[in-house]
């Protein structure tokens, strides 16, 4: 025996595993461990999937009542066939485990500020946001909510939380999903509140830039004051084509909100309380869709057809999942969410729906004074008042835990105080008023639209959603066609809310909720469609005050609107190229603009090439089309030319005026304001110098863009389906699809239609559908993205809507699982 | 001889062992040594067939899983890592961590036993 080399050898050996079982340090992440990920019976192998898998299969569930069947056709739907209403759902939850478990769990960690305890320290201040947002507290007063009235949906949520845990119990530790194996970390028991969680994340998602743009708004008003304010933040839109459509007469408010006395000098022009600095993160602001219908009148069958297409985060695995759920009280057809039982926007036999984003405002800041920095007492109505105390433990790995004490007051958690706070928030202690966080039973209405047979029962079911608001299109076999903007929506003064608002008495508190019977609402319209692009819902004959206008897009309204009152004999194929129209209304009420003010003669030849690339534009925003990118170069720098000069001074954020803002602007006045250059002193710039400049900036910003080979509007735009961890090697890149911002194809880089749905209300439904992703989860199936192609060149898939008895013998059904009773 | 029964047996062992999944991804550290107690070979000899051993089977199980997934998700993984998008590199590095760690685990054990 030797000493020294038996030593050294068995000092390697044990060093090797140790650095082979441990995450490294590379570049801001960690590695996987190493010796663990690559080993063929442990790590990412063992989620390499067969290409030619076999799905199918038999479980047996503890609890099941009857026997549930499901067929998975060639896309990897499944179609669940079950005896009773529960089992269906506990079905439904092993199956969104099955295929999309990484993801449920990832996304209810996010929404619970749960980061930290799975990837360390540097996401603290993403789940110190979300804690402090009220994010847990919301859902739980919902769970307590729903719990004790809607005994039909805790049995539904319950019996999916059971089939989620009897999914991960089957799992072999090799077994279970590539990302925990990438992060290390394990699936934990799923709960009911997770599902709950998973609400209020999509309600953060749709209603929470709300918290941001308060606080930029309120900026802007310090820095412009209130005049200038209300000229780049206007509340007119010359332009818009509301949801109602205009000269609708509204009835007479149950509710008329008093406006504060001191409204100018406490609130509108209260310059005195400084500025605040805006949150880290920011819910997208082209989270928007568009659905319409239209009626039997205007299609080729005589039958109704609908259409939507959520616009959301691009994401891979997808926020979507596509499912069938049959059994003796109903039989449905659409996306789901993984996370939630039932289907969330689809049709069943007699009914199809669809939803967009309402976008009105229901998240308010108030001002709280409090007796000191224990946060204890606080200043409401005159007198001194008890503020309770939440702790949020944020647990970190490899590291201690991180406490959040919130103060409650009567308006919601104090969200920014001394302890939370950016450099410019010194001193204030900024209470947080969000409909998210009251209880409610939001999640009925799509547990009652799954089982809706007329608009009767539409109307029932939509009358329970909450938050965030949505505008639910309707259409029926029997030839009804409605929309109705529905959600729990404050009675609010002109511009109430729209800046933080004075919390030291009941004041400025909210005073009353809209009754849901003066939501707005239309059925069956002469015109033959109804439609919305996340437009404002009414004309300002509406008795109530819809929001800041910066909140609602207008041009997508319009080009949807012009299109389907032309449109006659409508079929799906004319509405899948609906869906996909590249068309630019906005750049086609822009461009004269540009071109009116642009003096061609004093253009240098550079210049002139580009313009003429301009002007030579169909107005579509095709993948290859070069205009598209020359207009949205000149755009954005007039935009800059013209506002940079008074925005650049403001130490805090102060937003950014809106596209139509400037186009507005300029369509009716030719001598514009802000087109003076404050920087200088001698002159006074006019509307044709900005265009001057401008055309020179993007001319050089547009040389490089050619140079690099990206002038065609698709490698300039350069979409993505990223994977949700931000992965290039996961995610989808460089796809080649047109639209754009204002567009009806509403793809952006990274956002765009999550879910394309067309549903022609025929005796036997015929029905489309494509999202960019696949129904499968793991990146190492062939199912994780096969949509994404599809999706980007437009095409889309017959969706197979069958009875059971019709399913045994189909040919596009591939596999069978049997569940029956453990 | 003795050299390739060694490798036979180390793959053996390890695939065994790996078998039980609950039971770390080091396990067969534990195997090999064994058999590099067992068989009595030249240090060099047994660090070759601890290393060969369970290089080969990894290699060789990786690939089972590879083929028949079309090399989906290891090209995704040899991106990621980053090893240039190259499944084939990404076998050979599989077969390379686990080989280092069961032939140093060989040559610990033959170290243990002495020359032969």
């Amino acid at each position: 025996m030797r000493i020294v080399p038996l030593l050294l050898s068995a000092v390697c050996t044990i060093a090797l595993i140790w650095v082979l079982n441990k995450q490294l340090p590379v570049g801001g992440s960690k590695t996987p461990r190493l010796g663990y990920f690559l080993s063929p019976q442990h790590g990412f192998w063992q989620n390499a999937d067969a290409a030619n898998m076999d799905y199918n299969g038999e479980v047996r569930l503890e609890g099941l009542q009857g026997k549930v069947e499901v067929y998975i056709d060639d896309r990897l739907v499944p179609h669940i066939y079950a005896d009773q209403d529960e089992d269906a759902y506990y079905v439904q939850g092993f199956l969104h485990a099955k295929f999309r478990l990484w993801q449920m769990e990832f996304q209810t960690h996010v929404a619970a500020g749960r980061l930290s305890e799975i990837v360390g320290k540097e996401r603290i201040k993403t789940d110190q946001f979300f804690r402090r947002l009220g994010m847990v507290y919301g859902a739980e007063n919902t769970q307590r909510y729903v719990e004790k009235n809607n005994p039909e949906m805790k049995a539904a949520i319950d019996a999916y939380a059971r089939g989620v845990n009897a999914y991960i119990k089957s799992l072999k530790p090799e077994q279970i999903p590539f990302e925990y194996k990438l992060l290390d970390y394990k699936p934990e028991e799923w709960t009911s509140l997770k599902t709950y969680l998973f609400q209020m994340f999509m309600s953060y998602d749709l209603t929470a830039r709300g918290a941001t743009t308060d606080l930029q708004m309120t900026n802007a008003r310090n820095y412009f004051g209130y005049n200038d304010f209300n000229k780049l933040f206007t509340n007119v839109q010359d332009s818009l084509d509301p949801i109602i459509p205009k000269g609708t007469v509204y009835a007479k408010p149950a509710l008329v909100p008093k406006v504060p006395k001191d409204v100018d000098t406490a609130y509108l022009n209260n310059f005195s309380a400084g500025s605040t600095a805006t949150s880290p993160i920011v819910p997208q602001k082209g989270n928007g869709s568009n659905n319409w219908a239209v009626a039997g009148t205007k299609t080729k069958s005589g039958k109704p057809i609908l259409c939507n297409d959520p616009h959301l985060g691009l994401n891979l695995p997808s926020l979507w999942f596509e499912v069938q759920i049959s059994t003796p009280t109903h039989n449905t057809y659409g996306a789901s969410f993984p996370g939630s039982p039932a289907v969330i926007i689809g049709f069943n036999d007699s009914i199809a729906w669809g939803v967009t984003n309402a976008g009105r405002d229901v998240i308010d800041y108030y001002d709280m004074k409090f007796r000191d920095s224990s946060l204890k007492e606080y200043w409401y109505n005159g007198k001194w008042v008890n503020a309770d105390t939440r702790k949020e433990i944020i647990k970190v790995k490899d590291s201690a835990d991180q406490v959040e004490n919130i103060a409650m007051t009567v308006y919601g958690p104090v969200m920014y105080d001394h302890h939370y706070k950016n450099n410019s928030t010194n001193g204030k202690n900024l209470a947080l008023r969000w409909t998210a966080h009251d209880a409610g039973s939001g999640l009925l209405t799509f547990y009652l639209l799954n089982r809706a047979k007329n608009f009767d029962d539409y109307l029932a079911a939509i009358s329970h959603w909450n938050c965030a608001g949505q505008n639910f299109a309707f259409a029926s076999h029997s030839g009804d066609i409605a929309i109705k903007q529905q959600g729990t929506f404050v009675a609010r003064w002109k511009r109430q809310g729209d800046f933080i608002l004075p919390g030291t008495d009941s004041t400025y508190a909210w005073q009353g909720i809209i009754p849901v019977e003066e939501n707005p609402m239309i059925k069956n319209p002469a015109r033959g469609f109804v439609s919305s692009a996340n437009q404002q819902s009414t004309d300002s004959a509406y008795p109530y005050y819809l929001g800041a206008a910066s909140n609602f897009p207008i041009y997508r309204g319009l080009s949807i609107n012009r299109k389907l009152t032309t449109m006659t004999g409508i079929t799906p194929e004319d509405m899948q190229h609906l869906q996909m129209s590249n068309y630019n209304v906005f750049a086609e009420m822009a461009r004269p603009v540009i071109l009116k003010y642009t003096n061609e003669s004093l253009l240098t030849a550079d210049e002139k090439k580009y313009i003429s690339l301009l002007k030579n534009w169909d107005l579509n925003s095709e993948v290859d089309a070069k205009g598209p990118t020359v207009f949205n170069t000149i755009w954005d720098s007039l935009e800059a030319v013209v506002y940079k000069d008074e925005f650049a001074n403001a130490k805090n954020n102060v937003g950014w005026p809106d596209d139509p803002v400037l186009l507005e602007a300029l369509l009716k006045d030719s001598a514009y304001s802000f087109a003076d250059n404050i920087n200088t002193t001698n002159k006074k710039e006019t509307i044709a110098d900005c265009m001057m400049e401008a055309i020179k900036r993007a001319t050089a910003a547009l040389q490089s863009i050619d140079q690099s080979g990206n002038l065609a509007w698709g490698k300039f735009k350069d979409t993505r389906v990223s994977h949700l961890l931000k992965i290039p090697a996961l995610s989808r890149l460089h796809l080649p699809i047109g639209g754009g911002k204002h567009i009806i194809n509403a793809t952006t880089d990274n956002h765009g239609p999550s879910w394309r749905m067309i549903v022609h209300l025929t005796d036997e439904i015929e029905a489309y559908g494509v999202y960019p992703g696949g129904q499968h989860g793991n990146p190492g199936n062939k199912y994780y993205d096969s949509f994404v192609d599809s999706w980007a060149t437009g095409k889309y898939y017959r969706l197979l809507f069958i009875k059971k008895k019709d399913a045994v013998r189909n040919q596009r059904m591939k596999w069978v699982i049997t569940f029956t009773q453990a | 001889m003795k050299f390739i029964v060694s490798i036979i047996l180390t793959a053996l062992l390890a695939f065994a062992v790996g078998l039980f999944t609950k039971l770390p991804w080091y396990s067969f550290a534990i195997t090999s040594f064994i058999v590099g107690i067992a068989i009595k070979q030249k240090s060099l000899n047994a660090f070759l067939a601890g290393f060969l051993g369970v290089a080969i089977l990894w290699i060789i199980l990786a690939a089972l899983k590879d083929i028949p997934n079309e090399h989906l998700l290891s090209t995704k993984v040899a991106s990621l890592l980053p090893l240039g998008g190259s499944w084939i590199v990404l076998l050979l590095v599989t077969g390379l961590v686990g080989g280092l760690v069961s032939g140093f685990a060989a040559l610990t054990a033959s170290f243990l036993r002495g020359k032969p």
